[in-house]
């Protein structure tokens, strides 16, 4: 499973891209961010950490297929 | 119209947002300014955006408004990309029989956009640089 990453969360990976390994289970939105929180605390400080799956908007009970299309969304700035 | 783009043309949402019906024009217009936080020596933004998800919130946001407004043509288009100081950023623009439902549509669309549309920018001062809104 990939994520991708964008604003201030690339800078805080040092890459525009996560790979998830295979033995990790994330089935939802939640386990997603409990395993990102773990790898990368510094997400924790973020306002605000909003994750997209297929270009919308997810909620923590979301759930994720390894070919999904999924992009952490740290808050917006745009305007 | 609906789009992101490097370079914005407010003469092209103009041409864009005429209407035989409608008598109000609406259009926003938002720029780099010079100071962020009372802090001054802005001299760059960067704007950096998840495509196709950008796209689809801007489309939501549009539809809703659609519903909301009796709205003849719609413009929301915003730049990415490094950015100086009076540069155009985005521009929102509504065009409506009358004035009140322009401004209102207008309004509610550049509020929505900075609350969901996945943009970030990335505020360079002469001394350091900032993602916006990132930490509490």
């Amino acid at each position: 499973m990939e994520i991708k990453l964008f604003g201030i969360t690339k800078d805080i990976v040092g890459s525009d891209i996560i790979s998830v390994p295979e033995d990790v289970h994330v089935g939802n939105v939640r386990e997603l961010k409990s395993w990102l929180y773990i790898q990368y605390p510094p997400l924790k400080e973020l306002s605000a950490l909003a994750i997209a799956v297929e270009h919308t908007y997810a909620v923590d009970t979301t759930l994720l297929e390894k070919s999904n299309e999924i992009a952490l969304i740290p808050p917006v700035s745009g305007g | 119209m609906i789009k992101l783009v490097t370079t914005i043309d407010i003469n092209e949402a103009y041409a864009e947002l005429q209407h035989a019906e409608a008598g109000g024009l609406s259009l926003f217009i938002g720029t780099v300014r010079n100071h962020a936080g009372g802090k001054s020596g802005v001299v760059q933004l960067d704007f950096e955006g998840y495509e196709p998800m950008a796209v689809k919130e801007m489309e939501v946001l549009a539809a809703k408004a659609k519903a909301r407004w009796p709205i003849k043509k719609l413009v929301m288009i915003h730049a990415l990309g490094a950015k100086k100081v009076g540069d155009p950023v985005v521009i929102i623009g509504t065009s409506t029989a009358h004035r009140k439902d322009a401004f209102e549509s207008c309004e509610f669309l550049i509020d929505e956009l900075k609350k969901s549309v996945p943009i970030w920018k990335k505020e360079h001062f002469d001394d350091q640089t900032v993602w916006v809104n990132a930490h509490p």
